[in-house]
């Protein structure tokens, strides 16, 4: 267990620079997950952790040690490839003990430990089998029986789950935290999947661009995305978003004349232009021309078994609403949608950033069609 | 396109059968008039029976050309060049591969460029190199003026010597850089995920531990081919041992074969040429057989 810091942590390859100073502290034993799309950088900042990548500038450090020039062996770190990058030559036991075998430890030794690894992963029975002969989810188990075995203080997954099919992943993605409530090593953990970051995640990380966006837990990031990036890429299905402006009774315009009101307490003046956006799970479906409603034409519907998610046309631009009740509507209706207030999120139109509001309306917020 | 009718199936084993005895119909000449004496083997036709001299002839063959001992030189000299090129070539490959360093790109240029240059073009040099294998550097001092300097102030001449001909080291070190077995193990590692590098980092093992555990078994089938190759392509040189060995001690089986060939005036026993003809053929073909299935592994597939 240590906690792992990066202290404005950059990353260019010649002129082209990927990673632009991230600043990020981790507490020991925390799982943090590292979310972003592809080529925003995560996998590279996971890298430098590991000391398979340079740091071009700036400083990690681990359990308080700076580690910029130690060698990856040194630095307590253990990883599990996207690819697995099981030895294929070796047997499950010669894969996981390889690292005991490097440091030296007796076969006698190495035997037990690994018996033990590959007892706690169910890998008991393969231990004389080739990595060939293994099916996905065994070999993701080898992966990482050959982490656990070191014993790391911190380990590191690059989009560990990705090459699994979806009900392996599930399954993994339980096995790992269990695994990380048993060891309680600081675990970081980076992915593009959404749903596997809210699930796993202590600290959620979301990155773009080379920047972090946001750090917080799930639960935050989700009640309060700092920016418009983040809305869109936490929570499933994605937040709707809304692009107008401020009228001049400080309604919001989103497809002239229809408006919406928006939370009191709002620093703004009339003609700013605002993107709106709001969880599809906060979106109530009422009968159209309702009083306090505003009016779409559903599309389609998805069903999921434990609830439904519409997909709607409002003012030309998709829009999803997430239910849990049964809906009744068909595709090609007429429906009316209410959107509390309370549950806007407001961001700035160029930058993207969220606007904080300073007072909370009592009662639910008038809408004009 | 695959094309599965009768006719057609017919023709391809027609055509496969006719390659077959073309190739096999030198073998057979040479195992027949192996086994016959003197006087049946210069009849013309030939017969297409065997005879019953075959091991008259290869006793007379194994004396007359000094077989055993060739046979023995050529068995080091070909296993020392196949296994040095091997060796090599991995160690150059995993250089070119797997480490950054300055000019890396220019010298496994340099290393494919000498495929254009196979040993008849250099003969010349090589052999000056190999009549003294100091002397590039005696010429670097002497050029560069520190053999002169050496002499005025302590007034020994520097005159490096060290000569390769008649010996196992000069016949086999000149054959041993090899460009091609460069390039198959470059390619070969490049085949190889760099996951696996980084994976072996990570569990702490550095670059020789990774060579020794990784490369070297991963590219097992690669070496059998290339030592298969190389085995054969060295058992079967001719014009280096014969230009660096003069002491019949050192010289190899294929150029001793000459020693068994009929002179013009000579006495024609061509049973006797063709005895040892087998005998010298044999040891590749063994080889060949043995590894076989392997020699294919390594040529086609990765494994998985």
């Amino acid at each position: 267990m240590a906690s792992v810091t990066l202290r404005a942590v950059k990353k260019s390859y010649g002129k082209n620079a990927v990673v632009h100073g991230v600043d990020l502290d981790i507490p020991a034993g925390t799982f943090v997950v590292i979310l972003g799309p592809s080529g925003c950088g995560k996998s590279t900042l996971l890298r430098m952790i590991a000391g398979l990548e340079e740091i071009t500038a700036g400083e990690v450090a681990i359990g308080g040690r700076i580690v910029n020039r130690l060698e990856p062996r040194r630095r307590g770190c253990a990883m599990v490839f996207q690819n697995y990058a099981l030895y294929p030559h070796m047997t499950v036991a010669e894969n996981i003990g390889y690292a005991l075998k490097v440091a030296g430890l007796s076969q006698a030794e190495r035997r037990a430990r690994v018996e033990k690894v590959a007892e706690s992963l169910g890998l008991a029975p393969f231990l004389d089998r080739k990595p060939a002969a293994l099916s996905g989810g065994q070999r993701q188990r080898v992966a990482m029986g050959r982490a656990m075995i070191r014993e790391p203080s911190v380990f590191l997954f690059d989009e560990p789950l990705s090459n699994l099919d979806a009900r392996l992943r599930v399954q993994m993605r339980a096995e790992i935290r269990r695994l990380h409530q048993r060891l309680g090593a600081t675990s970081i953990f980076v992915t593009h999947d959404q749903v596997e970051a809210m699930t796993l995640a202590d600290l959620l990380v979301v990155m773009n661009e080379g920047r972090i966006e946001q750090a917080g837990s799930p639960a935050e990031l989700y009640a309060k995305p700092i920016s418009r990036f983040v809305a869109s890429f936490v929570g499933a299905p994605p937040m709707n978003l809304m692009d107008g402006r401020i009228a001049a009774n400080g309604e919001f315009l989103y497809d002239e004349p229809r408006r919406l009101a928006l939370p009191a307490g709002l620093p703004l003046a009339a003609g700013t232009l605002l993107t709106v956006g709001i969880r599809p799970e906060a979106v109530t479906i009422v009968a159209p021309g309702a009083p306090g409603s505003i009016r779409a034409t559903v599309d389609v519907v998805e069903e999921l078994g434990a609830g439904r998610v519409v997909h709607l046309e409002l003012a030309g631009q998709p829009f999803a609403v997430a239910t849990a009740g049964a809906v009744t509507v068909r595709p090609g209706e007429a429906v009316g949608l209410v959107l509390p207030a309370e549950t806007l999120h407001v961001f700035e139109n160029g930058s993207g950033k969220r606007l904080d509001i300073t007072a909370r309306p009592a009662e639910p917020a008038a809408l004009s069609a | 396109m695959v094309e599965r009718t009768p006719i057609f199936n017919a023709l391809c084993q027609i055509v496969l059968l006719l390659g077959l005895a073309m190739a096999l119909l030198p073998f057979a000449i040479v195992i027949i008039a192996a086994t016959h004496d003197l006087r049946t083997v210069n009849i013309v036709p030939l017969p297409l029976t065997p005879g019953s001299h075959f091991l008259d002839n290869i006793a007379e063959a194994w004396v007359r050309a000094d077989l055993g001992r060739k046979l023995f030189n050529s068995v080091v000299f070909a296993g020392c060049v196949a296994a040095g090129k091997v060796i090599l070539s991995a160690m150059a490959a995993f250089a070119i591969v797997y480490f950054r360093f300055p000019g890396r790109a220019a010298i496994f240029w340099a290393i494919f460029i000498t495929l254009m240059l196979p040993l008849e073009v250099r003969i010349v040099p090589t052999y000056s190199v190999a009549a003294n294998a100091l002397q590039p550097f005696q010429a670097i001092f002497d050029v560069v003026g520190l053999t002169g300097l050496v002499e005025r102030l302590t007034g020994y001449r520097i005159a490096l010597e060290w000569p390769l001909l008649n010996s196992y080291p000069g016949l086999i070190l000149p054959l041993v850089a090899t460009a091609t077995g460069t390039f198959l193990y470059r390619q070969f590692y490049l085949t190889i995920p760099e996951e696996l590098a980084e994976a072996a980092k990570m569990d702490g093992s550095g670059p020789l531990r990774f060579f020794l555990d990784m490369l070297l078994p991963l590219s097992r089938p690669n070496m059998i081919a290339l030592f298969t190759i190389m085995f054969v392509w060295a058992w079967n040189q001719y014009l280096w041992p014969l230009l660096v060995t003069t002491d019949p001690n050192f010289g190899i089986a294929v150029t001793e074969l000459k020693t068994l060939i009929p002179s013009e005036f000579g006495l024609p026993d061509w049973n006797v040429a063709m005895a040892g003809t087998l005998l010298i053929m044999l040891p590749p073909l063994v080889l060949v057989i043995l590894m076989q299935r392997w020699f294919v592994r390594g040529l086609i597939a990765s494994e998985k």
